[in-house]
């Protein structure tokens, strides 16, 4: 929409007009390289690198960590996170490649880290010359978070860490990982404790995991006796816990920070599948049962509750704003991660019926409509359904914190 | 226009909806409102109309009436999101009342900017409730179907699925002649005008079919524009429709929640159970998305009018599919004791049902939508 401009604060407006400005002359363009639908998927270093090349442009041009302090390596501006956002979505440019620096792991550094360690880290995670990861899944600790079983134990200033992690997105070209672990056996939740490990420590192995894709993109890393220094600590010992908290609320958009982000970006081999325009131009070139798509009344109107949805996860964010219209104040952010990723899902679901048979045709067919892709994101889109809390721990969540419900643990 | 970051919500929307909430708690709690409306469950009962004209008179003296009316036809002039606030309070009451019948003529009186429209909001102003006739016996919501025509000034034919008919002094009447179809008012006492009550499942309003014989009428509309002006009200209409349906889907939702935190079975309150306590989220994530859709139609009624019709088409989708579905999981979650006469639940469920259909439900929307956002088929 054109017009969020209109409640701009002045400080705003200016740093408004100067994104707009620059992402005009220096949007990166056609990228040379393919590039996968999300930064889950990221496994090709040349993507990498171009898409690291991205982020820096705009870290050193203001776009990313506008509001950060200047010794944190920010911006130093109020509020304009926001804005950058707003404007290098509505640019369509590529997405950030240190998705889970920027949005898992820079909230609890800034919110729980010691001072010194803010100034080490956070000027090269917003510029993505240090790519993250986060390790909190084990195969045991899953849903059931608390469950860890990779220890740290204590020698005098650093700890001895041994373990093994899985489904770490990113691990394979990550500098650096957000590490949720226990330090004691006597409490489940008391006895966590939170650290950031440099992923290079001897001891850390890293071994790719495949998806129902086909592509890769996380891994299984394990913990051999590494060693690491206390000073990497985040929050007490004993108070893992209440850190991942933070790093999950930012996960799943319901976080007290704005996280950069970018995203949008069309290219010729990859289209953006997470808005209804390109379904809509697929409904409107295929054929389904020998018949065009766009004129089958049951897709028309899965189409258009598609639509529907979309616009009301726009018009919640709106409202979301107003604390006047918000009877409970977390019932729409809680709600932010279930709603995307179900919509992601059912939008890609639906490019089956709009494309019949023909959507039984991959990425590696040449006669494949927009080349594979939606049968590729519809798969694709199970991570985001899985990820960062199941959405049925989603919905747990909600009918605890928001309707008051009784608790399922 | 800009689009404001409130939906338009201004300091006076907002005490006008915390007084309403204040005033149907006081004067329509659940309990009263069941032993007003409910009061005879006989499957063949009489057709009768339960409401308290008396409070109708109360809303009146607050000038609830008055919020969409402009200034200078004795109106107060606020935006639309004033009535839809006052709505979904009316909704989460489940109150009977002409209020809203009389907010929808208000709209498509607005809508015709003639003078004789503008004498009728003065006597709307003034305490008289009104009503659309404007819908025809196969219930199509097309603006320019009707079953009145107009001859010499007089009316003649029948208007169906009159909303609040006995409850209303003025009809707003849809009629054809060879200049096309204008807007007529006459009053519901008027010699000629026969209003046939509705056997309605809705305890909580009335609904009539109107017969019309050589009927004096003074239009409203310019000759011939009477669908304009529908077309033009229809984006305020449904926003306000939707809203009951959002007001009256909270209640569900809370009403629901309280007896599944209390209710015990297998010695566990039953919203330990996720099979109780996902679908209630889901209605509560149904309730969202339609009320953040319906505070954008009515924002955008004033501020991007050329996007009003397919917003509010989008929120009275949502919010029609959200009241069965709120309605449903609400007397299944009871149990047996929601499937009772005696439980609140089925007065807020046929209130639902009634109104997902009304101006069109969830489908009809999608195919209006279909047609500007896919390609007209
Ligand atoms: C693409 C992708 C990327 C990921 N990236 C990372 C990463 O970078 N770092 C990281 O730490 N983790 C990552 N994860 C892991 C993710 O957080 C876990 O997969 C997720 O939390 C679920 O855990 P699980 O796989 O063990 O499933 P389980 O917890 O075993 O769940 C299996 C099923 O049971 C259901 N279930 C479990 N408990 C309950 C309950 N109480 N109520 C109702 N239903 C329940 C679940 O919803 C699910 O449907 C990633 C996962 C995916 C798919």
């Amino acid at each position: 929409m054109s017009t969020a401009e209109n409640r701009d604060t002045p400080e705003q407006a200016e740093f408004r007009a100067y994104c707009r400005q620059w992402l005009k002359h220096n949007h990166p363009g056609e990228p040379p390289v393919s590039l996968p639908q999300s930064e889950l998927e990221l496994s090709d270093p040349h993507a990498l690198e171009w898409l690291q090349a991205w982020q820096r442009s705009a870290y050193e041009a203001g776009l990313i960590g506008s509001d950060f302090a200047t010794e944190h390596g920010g911006g130093g501006r109020t509020d304009c996170q926001r804005i950058a956002n707003q404007e290098m979505q509505a640019a369509k440019t590529p997405f950030f490649p240190n998705l889970i620096g920027l949005r898992m792991s820079a909230p609890p550094i800034l919110l729980h880290g010691k001072e010194e360690v803010k100034r080490e880290l956070l000027p090269k995670l917003l510029s993505g010359e240090e790519i993250w990861c986060q390790g909190f899944s084990e195969p045991g600790a899953g849903s059931d978070l608390a469950n860890q079983q990779t220890f740290a134990e204590r020698k005098g200033d650093e700890w001895i860490i041994n373990g093994h992690k899985v489904w770490t997105t990113m691990a394979h070209f990550a500098s650096w990982m957000i590490l949720l672990c226990r330090t004691s056996k006597d409490d489940k939740y008391k006895g966590l404790s939170y650290f950031v490990v440099p992923m290079k420590s001897e001891g850390v192995s890293v071994r790719p995991l495949i998806k129902m894709t086909g592509e890769t993109g996380f891994n299984e890393v394990f913990f051999e006796n590494v060693v690491l220094d206390d000073r990497y600590r985040l929050g007490e010992v004993g108070d893992g816990w209440q850190v991942a908290m933070t790093t999950l609320a930012h996960e799943r958009g319901a976080g007290p920070i704005v996280i950069p982000q970018a995203g949008g970006m069309d290219t010729e081999e990859k289209l953006d599948v997470y808005n209804t325009e390109p379904l809509i131009a697929l409904a409107k070139k295929s054929y389904r049962n020998g018949e065009p798509a766009a004129d089958d009344p049951g897709v028309r109107d899965r189409l258009v509750q598609l639509i529907i949805r979309e616009q009301a996860i726009k018009e919640n964010d709106r409202r979301q704003r107003v604390p006047e219209l918000n009877d409970h104040p977390a019932r729409l952010a809680l709600q932010h991660k279930l709603l995307g990723s179900e919509f992601a899902q059912d939008l890609a679901q639906l490019s089956y019926d709009i494309e019949g048979i023909g959507s039984s045709l991959y990425t590696n067919d040449p006669n494949a409509l927009d080349g594979g892709q939606w049968p590729l994101a519809y798969m694709n889109s199970f991570g985001m359904t899985i990820a960062a809390g199941t959405n049925e721990i989603q919905r747990n969540i909600l009918g605890e914190r928001v309707l008051g419900l009784p608790k399922t643990k | 226009m800009t689009q404001s970051k409130n939906f338009g919500f201004g300091e006076d929307e907002m005490m006008l909806r915390d007084a309403a909430r204040k005033f149907f708690a006081d004067n329509c709690p659940p309990d009263q409102l069941h032993r007003l409306v409910a009061n005879n469950p006989d499957i063949h009962r009489p057709i009768e109309n339960k409401w308290q004209p008396e409070l109708w008179q109360a809303i009146c003296e607050l000038g609830w009436h008055l919020v969409c009316i402009p200034e200078d036809c004795g109106g107060i002039g606020m935006p639309l999101v004033a009535a839809v606030a006052l709505a979904e309070e009316v909704g989460k009451a489940a109150f009977p009342s002409p209020l809203l019948s009389t907010f929808n003529s208000t709209f498509v009186l607005n809508a015709c900017g003639t003078n004789t429209a503008k004498q009728t909001l003065e006597s709307i102003a003034n305490g008289r409730a009104a009503t659309l006739a404007i819908t025809n016996q196969k219930g199509s919501w097309e603006p320019l179907d009707t079953d009145v025509r107009i001859d010499n000034g007089k009316l003649t034919g029948s208007a169906w699925f009159v909303q609040d008919a006995s409850k209303a002094d003025l009809l707003v009447v849809s009629a054809a002649s060879n200049d096309g179809v204008g807007l007529y008012v006459v009053n519901t006492s008027a010699t000629g005008v026969n209003i046939i009550a509705d056997g309605i499942i809705d305890l909580t309003r009335d609904q009539a079919h109107i017969e019309f014989n050589h009927v004096d009428a003074v239009e409203v509309s310019a000759p011939g524009k009477g669908g304009e002006a529908i077309s033009q009200a229809m984006p305020a209409i449904l926003a306000v429709t939707s809203a009951d349906m959002v007001g009256a889907g909270e209640w569900l939702l809370q009403t629901t929640t309280e007896y599944a935190t209390t209710r015990v079975q297998f010695e566990r309150p039953i919203g330990f159970f996720q099979a109780v306590k996902h679908p209630l989220v889901n209605v509560m994530i149904e309730i969202d998305q339609a009320k953040s859709l319906t505070y954008a139609a009515a924002s955008a009624y004033h501020e991007e009018p050329e996007r009003a019709d397919i917003l509010a088409r989008m929120a009275k989708s949502r919010a029609s599919d959200m009241a069965a579905f709120s309605a449903n999981r609400a007397v299944q979650l009871h149990g047996g004791i929601g499937f009772t006469w005696e439980c609140f639940v089925h007065l807020y469920f046929k209130r639902q049902m009634h109104n997902r259909s009304l101006f069109g439900d969830g489908e009809y929307q999608r195919e209006q939508l279909a047609n500007s956002l896919i390609a007209p088929l």
